[in-house]
């Protein structure tokens, strides 16, 4: 292998060796199939492994870069998050439900990435129907964090970030509906990018809350996630909800610095909540940024609390709608001899799905119930418009807001599995961001006891520029996003 | 007692698109099972809807056909129940804000009235697939075709007192979207399907009484049938101090019954929330006004143009116009006969019972408007009466050519030559002594009786073919022996 190390190599390093002809797509692929191989038992980030479909992909590549042709990731490997679906590929969505789904098309994100010419190695572990922040909800068992084995990755992404952080991948997939790209970015000290709700299509993508759920860039750096992002997005005609936006390139609006920016400060971000630690990191972190030229501004986000029972009633709303298609009627888990009808569904479906999904199910459905509705879902979703506007409010005095990703760092498996409302403290200050349906980005911002924690920055709607360049110059003064964690050297 | 019948109506129509409301499968009936639904149909995991345009502007359509209120910010909601037909475990309704609002539908009864009816509401929705239960012993199949067509839900206030007005209803609703072009209207084929709530209460009474539903009732005749043997059932429970159950009940047209369906279906909570999905359905004046200058012309304004066009009665015009096709048949004979009252009669008459004789439709009649029109004018001008018409009419049918190539043919002209029908008359005069002296010695009452023996003479001799009318004269004249 040239100089190319797996284990901390950005997705532009591997460009530039492929551009070079330094290595080819082939062997690259092979030297990162390799790695999923050798640490994956070690991990579980990784449920599916494509040997023959990346190496196709990977050949297809380098046809195209001999032509002179191929997108703009092409021969850069790539994992999946198991919640996309991947024509021919089997699509887990890590449930029992759909343990041997496998859908016979791609989702918009899927195929997108494939025109951009990146390779798919495989799907990656996640909690159940992307509902857990630790991916210990996955019916394959939960990922293991490459920084502490005997810690939890977080999630529900927590195989992409796990995946990008030991190196198996330069880029994976994510998706965030409550935090789920950047808390697990944070506990594994990588770059994740939740983009605004409508940026990247949904088609594909198995739903669990429709008006919340947004795929995102998983990667080592901000100029990788900058480089994804405009592989991803863009106005979906199979996606109403996707967004007729124009779309900028990314990688280019990355230049500059960051004078007369105003990042604002949410009281409510820095309370006696948030682990002093931390928050001394996030102190640090935020020094940087006004090096750069950022102005530091207070802002206030009254409702942050509230935002928690907010997201527990409208998301668990929508996922009892969502998973009601799970029926072990016409694909997916179905019970053996089932007596009748109902004894089917009831059966299929308490042995499809795992104990965190029937919870929501049974909270959502219980939301939305007659004589309930006005109380939970309708009151949710006149909080949400609320907690939207305290967002449009802090905008007008500041650019950016800036925050801890989670309340800690990574913490050990079972540590909190029974108690779902510690778990459910974990996306404290991401989920109001997809209340908000604004874009949130978090960055490596140093370790406490050998552990990463993330800085999150979000920005105003369709404003992933200014997100991803503030990230970039950070990164440029700081090298917490080169630190690899001692499992990824390995093998 | 006497008992007051409230009804109100509901319709599922399913509109002609040509592909499903959310997704890109055709939209058409009887293919083989499960070839017409893709995987957006059969709710797939990551699949999502799209908004067909073209159900929109049905739907809009339909509102201004009825002059409803026309949503200009509607949405749509999820209906949520399992069963195995709905691929989703929900189905994508309109509940909390409709595309139609209020509106009012004149319609016509038969005895060419107009009746009122406000429309509650209509929305747009999807419909489910079929369970299919009669197929393979002890199992049930699921054909998911039907998923996804749209539908254009049509709600009633409870303001039906018959039958008879529930099923002049239904007769408008079918001309007036057959007319829009955004159904067939099909009953038999479930295009149009019709749910009746139904209850009693006491004449007089102005409280209504407990309602039951009657579920997809398939034909104008079952409908009739249906609400008939309800109110019955109804009726005895009350005279017997017994009360109504609310529940759905089904309609068996081969036992004339209606029987309860599982209360359990019953009991749905529906959990309706806004479709997350989809985006609302936003509708400018301008869309509305172009939707509304496409407008073909409807049943009623129609109606009213043939009454004072044509001078039509009421109850020939409603007739006329209560398919586009027949008012279009209507139209093209008169442009070419100027004779809209005989045409009207010709149409709903010997045309009308022959269609219905053969079983057939309009558009399959053996005689087309120019051919109605030649015998019309023949009977106009006196080359044919009446009865030589209905000869003429008869070769029509058997396609013998048109009118004139019959009355060449079957030698069908009328004789009205007076010299020759003198000596028709003479002849029967002398052959006929005895009645003759009979009518000459009756009174003028007697006589008009005692005529009629000799026109049927004289039309027998001429095979027909004499003019009554001048034969009538002709013989008063010689048998009072001038």
């Amino acid at each position: 292998m040239p100089d190319i190390n797996l284990a901390t190599a950005t997705a532009a390093e591997v460009l530039g060796a492929l551009n070079n002809r330094d290595i080819s797509s082939v062997e690259l692929t092979q030297a990162y199939l390799s790695r999923v191989d050798a640490l994956n038992g070690h991990l579980n980030a990784v449920i599916t492994v494509d040997h023959e479909g990346a190496l196709t992909a990977a050949k297809d590549a380098d046809d195209a870069r001999h032509r002179g042709e191929g997108g703009i990731l092409n021969g850069v490997p790539l994992l999946h998050k198991d919640i996309f679906c991947t024509s021919g590929l089997r699509t887990t969505c890590a449930s029992r439900m759909l343990e041997n789904f496998t859908p016979p098309y791609d989702a918009t994100v899927v195929s997108k990435l494939k025109a951009a010419g990146a390779v798919t190695l495989g799907k990656t572990n996640m909690d159940e129907f992307a509902m857990g922040s630790s991916n210990e909800t996955s019916y394959f068992g939960p990922a293991h964090n490459p920084w502490d084995l005997s810690c939890v990755p977080g999630g529900s992404s927590g195989g992409s970030a796990a995946a990008v952080a030991a190196g198996l991948a330069p880029l994976s997939t994510g998706t965030d509906t409550g935090g789920s790209i950047r808390q697990p970015a944070s506990l594994c000290g990588i770059t994740g990018l939740k983009p605004t709700y409508g940026r990247v299509s949904r088609f594909g993508i198995i739903a669990f809350a429709s008006s919340l759920d947004q795929a995102g860039p998983m990667t080592r750096t901000v100029e990788d996630a900058a480089l994804m992002l405009n592989a991803m997005c863009g106005l979906d005609p199979h996606d109403s909800t996707s967004a007729d936006m124009p779309v900028p390139n990314f990688h280019d609006a990355l230049r500059g610095d960051l004078k007369g920016l105003r990042i604002g400060l949410p009281k409510q971000y820095f309370s006696e909540l948030l682990d002093v630690r931390v928050a001394n990191r996030i102190q640090d972190a935020l020094k940087e940024l006004e090096a750069e030229g950022a102005t530091l501004v207070d802002v206030d986000l009254p409702h942050t609390q509230e935002g928690i029972a907010t997201y527990y009633v409208i998301a668990p709303a929508e996922a009892s709608a969502n998973l009601a298609r799970y029926d072990g009627v016409r694909f997916g888990h179905r019970c053996d001899d089932p007596t009748d009808l109902m004894d089917l569904y009831a059966r299929s479906r308490s042995e499809g799905f795992g104990s965190e999904v029937q919870r929501r199910i049974l909270v959502g459905t219980y939301a939305l119930s007659a004589g309930f509705y006005d109380a939970y879902f309708k009151k949710a979703q006149q909080v949400r418009r609320i907690i939207s506007n305290d967002f449009k409010q802090a905008f007008d005095q500041c650019d950016l807001i800036a925050g801890p990703s989670a309340p800690g760092v990574a913490f050990s498996v079972g540590a909190k599995s029974h108690d779902p409302i510690a778990m459910y403290m974990e996306d404290v200050y991401t989920l109001s961001v997809n209340l908000a349906g604004l874009p949130g980005l978090s960055l490596p911002a140093g370790l406490i006891n050998g552990l990463p924690i993330g800085l999150q920055l979000i920005g105003r709607a369709f404003d992933e520029a200014t997100l991803l360049q503030a990230g970039h110059r950070f990164q440029l003064r700081t090298d917490h996003h080169r630190l690899a964690p001692p499992f990824g050297e390995i093998s | 007692m006497t008992w007051e019948m409230v009804m109100g109506l509901e319709v599922h129509l399913q509109l002609a698109t040509r592909s499903k409301i959310f997704s890109g499968a055709a939209n058409r009936f009887g293919a083989e099972p499960n070839v017409q639904a893709c995987a957006v149909d059969l709710g797939m995991p990551g699949m999502l809807p799209v908004l067909n345009e073209q159900a929109v502007r049905f739907a809009v359509m339909f509102g201004l056909g009825i002059d409803a209120r026309i949503g200009k910010r509607s949405i749509f909601d999820r209906k949520n129940y399992f069963y195995p037909d709905l691929p989703k475990g929900y189905q994508v309704s309109q509940f909390f804000e409709p595309i139609v609002c209020e509106g009012t539908f004149e319609v016509p009864m038969p005895d060419g009235d107009l009746f009122s009816i406000r429309i509650t509401r209509a929305h747009l929705e999807e419909d489910a697939g079929k369970s299919v239960h009669d197929r393979f012993p002890n199992q049930t199949g699921v054909d998911l075709n039907r998923a996804g067509t749209p539908l254009l839900e049509i709600v009633t206030e409870p303001d039906f007192r018959t039958a008879e007005q529930a099923v002049a209803y239904l007769k408008a609703l079918h001309s007036l979207v057959t007319y829009l072009g955004i159904s067939d209207g099909n009953m038999a084929e479930g295009s149009m399907r019709c749910d009746i709530n139904l209850s009693l209460r006491p004449a007089g009474s102005e409280a209504y009484g407990t309602r039951t539903e009657i579920k997809n009732v398939n034909s104008f005749r079952f409908v009739e049938k249906a609400i008939a043997v309800e109110a019955k059932r109804q009726q005895e429970l009350l005279e017997d101090g017994l009360s109504i159950l609310q529940e759905t009940r089904l309609y068996d047209a081969e036992r004339n019954e209606t029987r309860s369906m599982r209360s359990k279906e019953v009991a749905n909570d529906y959990r309706y929330f806004p479709e997350p999905d989809l985006l609302p359905i936003v509708l400018d004046d301008a869309y509305i006004a172009a939707v509304s200058a496409d407008l073909p012309e409807l049943p009623g304004a129609k109606r009213q143009r043939f009454i004072e066009q044509y001078q039509l009665s009421n109850y020939d015009a409603a007739q006329l116009v209560s398919s586009l096709a027949m008012a279009d048949y209507f139209e093209a004979t008169v442009t070419a006969c100027g004779e809209a009252k005989a045409t009207a009669n010709w149409m709903l008459g010997d045309l009308a019972a022959a269609l219905n004789r053969e079983n057939l439709s309009l558009e399959d009649a053996p005689i087309g408007p120019l051919d109605l029109a030649g015998l019309v004018a023949r009977v106009a001008d006196g080359t044919l009466s009446s009865k030589l018409g209905k000869q003429v009419f008869e070769g029509l049918w058997l396609r013998e050519g048109s009118a004139d190539e019959i009355i060449a043919q079957r030698g069908l002209k009328q004789v009205s030559d007076a010299g020759a029908l003198e000596s028709l008359i003479a002849t029967v005069i002398s052959n006929n002594p005895d009645q003759v002296a009979q009518y000459r010695a009756a009174d003028e009452v007697k006589q008009k009786k005692l005529i009629g023996f000799f026109v049927g003479q004289i039309m027998k001799a001429s095979k027909g073919q004499a003019n009554p009318q001048l034969v009538n004269e002709l013989l008063a004249r010689a048998l009072a022996g001038d």
